[in-house]
């Protein structure tokens, strides 16, 4: 019955994990708009003087997507063998992807300088739990990603064994393709 | 895509990445054992070590069995919660029996009974025990009867019913049922086992924090669940939180597995509609579990923050603050699929027992598909019924009451095929087969008050009484316990290789029939007599007024002896299961004439289940076909005579 499993395990797995992985992100937007629909005024006033660093943070979406691009290289690399360019254009990924954290970490720094904590309020507590909940999620992907580099430097993967780098894939694109929403909906709207 | 042998290639990398018992089975069967892994190999011709067989298993079957007393264990922790707070809600502020002071130590400090010794004991040493601030004299505070109905229903829901029902009965039956040789990721099967495991000691463990255990009813809601001050409730609430957090990584494990073993491991030739309708409902409630845990995972996480990082997402403060509704979204969102979480795989394991002995095709197979499905899907439109109190546009009360009366139709179309599958069969009244129907009657009542209390006028009344209590135990004990017992006593013989004891299981069923309805049925008339839910003292003293509580002082009586024989009956169960593991009759292969592949399985079943992985020719519910020999025609039998229509 080959022919009727056109997904292997790990692959169907994997895309099984992303339908948790929505809804716990569905379970914690959904509280994000609840505390941006029940408030004319947003941010609150007691935090009137915050800003998000929008402009730095659409420059890192940038980063993000682009490293999105490059995971896709990878996979058609890897796809024609060759296994030079799918080690550089992983390494390259998961480089963008910590660039991405640092950004991220050293703008959440300068924002609790400005005062904005998880205890301010419903506007900071939900900003640092569903934005850091997103990047716990880049952390995770970047460590199985580090994990495949890992594997891929000692020669596991060829044009017709890589699911290894196939899952990975699939979950790195699926935490880049979320950031987008989450900068709309936080920095933007 | 890759051509097919890029395929087969792909999958003999992933057996080797994951250590993984996803074998190609459905290649050439004689090709098996080549395809196999090495890992494989050691585990079918050497013999396992103890703790690999045993305590760190990755075969389905025995996780399945490690799922089944785990459940089983904690049914007696839960069912022991509820005979602690029945005896207060019969016999108010009087000691418990047995463990409780006499009434004469309690006036004049004399010592009488051996509890009183022990009670004598405890006072007199210097540190503070658990039972000294718990239940002084071996009475139940009200606190502390918070903390056991908020304990007895998680544990019920989480550690008890979702275990035996998808962890024991999923893990034991997927691959066999399917004819395959082990789930897709074996790993990740013991994973989810062990996070169970772990999360059930977690929960244990709050019952000793100081401040006791989490006591803001199961459904945890906020704000009272939020800040230690309104519950007195420090770290047994956290503790409660990040227990069912564990417990939605275990689910979240098991679910990935059981819906990838289904969707890529079917034997050859068994299509979807050749399905078993227990395997159907399991594949449909992996699908519930997964996507409905993480939104309470969410709501935990949030929760979690509120209680020790400072946040206000479900407390509303001078500068605005938080939601406590949102805690009621989020939970009931998840709530609700959790409800059908419990009940369709008891509908699933009902199905088989009917059409097994009724010896007929069930009726409508397709129709009890697409009614699962239904119910699956509606199960996450209706959430906002369990919140018409809480406050809400009546406009969306109307949505929520519609969509709600909306899941009596499928419900419905599955009781009439059942009825329709024993009707002028040749039905066999064997002790599984009357707790299937004890399943599909209780399930009616049950259902039926259901109907009730999805009218938003109606709910008002009768919001939080008792009648709301006799409905989910009326579904969830009437209906899931009975199919969890008639599944335990049909698959015994292929988990253990022998029969349970017909006499004591007839005598369990009976007695716990009984007692069962003389325990919820009376709940019902509470609750219209406006009985309230969660009281901990009934018959506490009401300025100049006679409260409804105590007009139902005998009644509560009648329900508590009746709950203690429940509790106690079910000893015998135990007594059974543990004595016909060592004792009971030799099974034969197929004891019970059955078609679906399970029982092709030489028993014991061997690790990798097949000799060889069976080809299906037919649906699973071929029996009393016009024509044939036998009244049963197994699945993997092959074709002999013209083509039936059986799918």
């Amino acid at each position: 019955m080959t022919e009727s499993r056109p997904l292997s395990n790990a692959k169907l797995g994997v895309l099984i994990l992303l339908g948790a992985e929505t809804m716990l992100f569905v379970g914690l937007i959904g509280a994000f708009l609840v505390f941006r629909m029940g408030n004319d005024i947003w941010p609150p006033l007691s935090h009137a003087d915050i800003q998000l660093p929008r402009l730095i943070t659409g420059a890192n979406t940038l980063l993000l997507i682009i490293s999105g691009l490059t995971m896709f290289l990878a996979l058609r690399a890897v796809q024609q063998d060759q296994v030079k360019q799918l080690r550089i254009w992983l390494m390259f990924t998961g480089i963008l992807g910590l660039l991405f954290l640092v950004i991220q970490g050293s703008e959440w720094i300068q924002l609790v300088h400005k005062g904005l904590t998880l205890q301010s309020g419903i506007y900071g507590g939900i900003f640092y739990v569903l934005i850091g909940c997103h990047a716990v999620h880049v952390l995770g992907a970047v460590i199985w990603l580090a994990i495949v580099v890992g594997k891929a430097v000692a020669g596991k993967f060829t044009a017709v064994r890589y699911t290894g780098v196939e899952t990975c894939a699939i979950y790195w694109v699926y935490v880049v393709a979320l950031w987008p929403i989450l900068y709309v909906l936080v920095y933007l709207v | 895509m890759q051509d097919n042998e890029n395929m087969s290639h792909e999958h003999e990398h992933d057996d080797d990445e994951h250590h993984d018992h996803a074998h190609d089975d459905n290649d050439t069967i004689e090709h098996t054992h080549e395809h196999d892994d090495d890992e494989h190999h050691a585990h079918a011709h050497h013999e396992e070590s103890f703790i690999r067989k045993y305590i760190f298993s990755l075969d389905h079957k025995m996780i399945g069995k490690q799922f089944l007393i785990y459940g089983l264990i904690m049914l007696f922790v839960g069912g022991g919660l509820a005979l602690l707070f029945r005896w207060q809600l019969a016999y108010p502020e009087r000691p418990l029996p047995i463990i409780g002071a006499s009434e004469k130590y309690m006036e004049d400090g004399e010592v009488v009974t051996g509890a009183d010794k022990m009670w004598e004991r405890i006072y007199d040493s210097d540190k503070e025990e658990w039972l000294e601030a718990h239940m002084p004299n071996g009475v139940v505070e009200p606190a502390i009867y918070n903390m056991l109905f908020t304990m007895h229903a998680t544990i019920m829901v989480f550690f008890v019913v979702v275990p035996i029902l998808v962890g024991a009965f999923g893990n034991f039956l997927i691959p066999l049922m399917i004819g395959t040789r082990d789930m897709a990721f074996p790993i990740l099967n013991m994973l989810s086992f062990w996070l169970a495991v772990l999360a059930a000691v977690i929960m244990a463990a709050g019952f000793i924090v100081p401040g006791g255990h989490a006591s803001a009813g199961w459904t945890g809601y906020a704000p009272l669940s939020v800040d230690p001050q309104w519950t007195g409730v420090g770290w047994g609430l956290n503790l409660w939180a990040i227990s069912l957090l564990i417990q939605g990584f275990s689910s979240l494990v098991g679910s990935i597995n059981y819906i990838t073993t289904v969707i890529n491991m079917r034997a050859p030739g068994m299509t979807w509609l050749r399905l078993p309708l227990v395997i159907w409902s399991l594949f449909i409630v992996a699908i519930l579990l997964l996507l409905a845990f993480p939104v309470l995972s969410s709501a935990l996480a949030l929760l979690i923050f509120d209680r020790l990082a400072g946040t206000t997402f479900f407390t509303s403060t001078a500068e605005g603050g938080g939601d406590p509704l949102l805690w009621q979204h989020l939970f009931w969102f998840f709530g609700h699929p959790e409800v059908y979480i419990l009940i369709l795989p008891g509908m699933g394991i009902a199905s088989e027992l009917v059409a097994v002995f009724s010896r007929k095709p069930i009726f409508g197979y397709r129709s009890m598909v697409y009614a699962m499905i239904a119910i699956a899907f509606l199960g996450w439109v209706v959430w906002g019924h369990h919140m018409f109190q809480s406050g809400m546009r009546p406009g969306m009360g109307a949505f929520f009451m519609t969509t709600t009366m909306l899941i009596a139709v499928p419900s419905a179309i599955k009781t009439f095929n059942w009825l329709g599958t024993m009707f002028r069969g040749s039905i066999r009244f064997t002790t599984p087969m009357l707790h299937a129907i004890a399943f599909v009657s209780m399930f009616v009542i049950g259902g039926l008050s259901g109907i009730y209390m999805a009218n938003t006028p109606v709910d008002i009344y009768i919001h939080d009484t008792y009648y709301i209590v006799a409905h989910i135990h009326y579904v969830v004990f009437g209906g899931s316990l009975f199919a969890i017992f008639g599944g335990i006593i049909f698959w015994f013989p292929k988990m253990y290789g022998r029969y349970m004891n017909d006499m004591l299981s007839k005598i369990h069923f009976w007695l716990t029939f009984i007692a069962f309805n003389c325990t919820f049925f009376p709940m019902h008339i509470l609750g219209v007599g406006g009985h309230r839910r969660r009281i901990s003292n009934p018959m506490a003293e009401a300025i100049d007024v006679v409260t409804q509580e105590q007009l139902f002082a005998d009644m509560n009586i009648f329900i508590t002896m009746s709950a203690f024989t429940l509790g106690f009956v079910q000893l015998i169960l135990v007594f059974n299961f543990v004595w016909s593991i060592y004792r009971g009759k030799v099974a034969e292969k197929n004891p019970w004439n059955v078609n679906t592949l399970e029982w092709e399985a030489p028993t014991p079943v061997p690790h990798g289940n097949f000799a060889q992985i069976p080809t299906v020719y037919r649906g699973p519910y071929e029996y009393s076909v016009p024509g044939e020999e036998s009244d049963f025609i197994p699945q993997a039998q092959p074709e002999h005579a013209p083509a039936s229509a059986g799918d």
